[in-house]
């Protein structure tokens, strides 16, 4: 695969419901390309558009025009069951509240992805053993979710979402349940993956991911405002903010 | 609020805001004598990646002017392998001006006003777009919130000088709600014109 190449990109991405004067269109002409080991956050008010992008990026939605290329498919008018292979195969999806099978172990939600796509039972756990250590869980392995914090919850689903090695992990408010300290652990946690390269693509009400993210993308009704990159820039120094400094 | 009273009104410059720093070096003496160094590392330690501006200099320079204030005194430690050494412990006036500024409620001010009026001016005298500085404000505070958070990320977990850094993180975001509310007021104000 070049790695030069978008693993993620949209043309033209529309979303509409409903028809004539009830017409919404949740998504407006949006065309986005995302880089390998880029991580992209997208803010906006509610109802902006963002979490319908999102699921259209992930194939769970399909778009009413555009086209849509995920790691060099084209998926816009893919047939399910494909689409659903690639799905599995090429994403890792966070939610805001968790979506942990809430009968299984920390590692069993883990390993789930990779037993559905037919690796060994055997290979799924040791795989799974890893990312819960990679996410610092390794000594939760046996525990329900219900006896996990909010944070940790989020971390296995985490762990969960990158089971079968996805070019693209997207997430949808992923701080949106959690107070400050346990944003602070997926904070880290997200810094750490971006740092290995894994590419990442974040809708979120959350500042703290906004302003941590390489690019950051504002939507209004349903169209891209604004872009930015947030590197470098003449930012107050630290001790200025932390009222050291005069 | 503690009176500044008998202290010195000018700092040296460049540094950190002594205001503060003065009475935490007395707060700090206030459980056992110690030396300068010490009070220093302890500082540091509670500043982590913020202790990089303050220099060893203005530490001493606080500590000899809180002397002559009356509210520390010193005496020197004989050293065999070095020079003698300053233990410094609090005075009764030392103590007093320590319980005072633990009671002390005085808060750093927000200042949304100033920005509040400008916007409103811009708008009013049709000078400027009032949503386009909030979103370039907007900007300028996500560029330092970014730097805040990664700084707070790279603090060991669970330390002291990470909860420093979450304080300056959470704060910026309470400013970036604000203005995003700003940014929202003045957009439908430009609608309905």
């Amino acid at each position: 695969m070049n790695s030069r190449q978008p693993v993620l990109s949209a043309r033209g991405l529309r979303k509409e419901y409903g028809r004539g004067a009830a017409l919404v269109r949740a998504v407006n002409d949006v065309s986005l390309e995302v880089a390998p080991g880029e991580s992209v956050a997208i803010v906006g008010p509610s109802g902006c558009g963002k979490s319908t992008l999102l699921y259209l990026l992930g194939g769970l939605e399909r778009p009413t025009a555009g086209t849509l290329e995920l790691a060099q498919h084209r998926i816009e008018q893919m047939p399910e069951t494909g689409l659903a292979r690639l799905r599995r195969r090429a994403l890792g999806f966070v939610f805001q509240a968790f979506h942990l099978v809430d009968e299984l172990t920390a590692l069993e939600n883990v390993e789930l992805p990779a037993l559905l796509s037919g690796v060994s039972p055997r290979k799924a756990r040791e795989r799974a053993a890893q990312l819960l250590e990679q996410v610092g869980l390794e000594d939760r392995a046996e525990h329900l979710p219900s006896a996990l914090s909010g944070g940790q919850r989020q971390r296995v689903a985490i762990a969960r979402a990158l089971a079968n090695g996805p070019a693209v992990v997207l997430a949808d408010e992923p701080t949106g349940n959690l107070d400050s300290s346990a944003t602070t652990e997926v904070l880290r946690l997200f810094e750490q993956l971006h740092a290995d390269g894994q590419t990442l693509v974040v809708v979120t009400h959350d500042e703290r991911i906004a302003a941590t993210a390489d690019r950051l993308i504002s939507m209004r009704d349903g169209r891209f405002v604004d872009e930015t990159r947030l590197t470098g820039g003449s930012a107050r120094s630290l001790t200025e903010m932390a009222g050291l400094k005069g | 609020m503690p009176q500044p009273s008998q202290l010195p009104v000018r700092e040296p410059r460049g540094g950190y805001q002594l205001g503060v720093v003065r009475e935490v070096l007395l707060a700090l003496l206030a459980g056992e004598a110690s030396h300068g160094y010490q009070l220093r590392a302890r500082l540091a330690l509670a500043l982590g990646p913020l202790a990089e501006a303050l220099n060893d200099g203005q530490v001493y320079v606080t500590l000899g002017r809180l002397e002559k204030a009356g509210l520390l005194r010193s005496r020197r430690v004989g050293q065999t392998d070095r020079p003698d050494r300053k233990v410094y412990e609090l005075t009764p006036a030392g103590r007093k001006r320590v319980a005072q500024w633990l009671e002390d409620t005085s808060w750093p001010k927000p200042a949304p006003a100033e920005f509040h009026l400008k916007l409103v001016a811009a708008a009013a005298a049709g000078l400027a777009d009032p949503v386009g500085i909030a979103d370039r404000q907007r900007r300028e505070l996500l560029v330092g919130l970014g730097q805040a958070q990664r700084a707070a990320l790279a603090e060991p977990e669970g330390s002291v000088s990470a909860l420093l850094l979450e304080g300056v993180v959470l704060r910026l975001q309470a400013d970036l709600r604000w203005l995003e509310a700003c940014a929202r007021y003045w957009n439908s104000a430009k609608e309905q014109k």
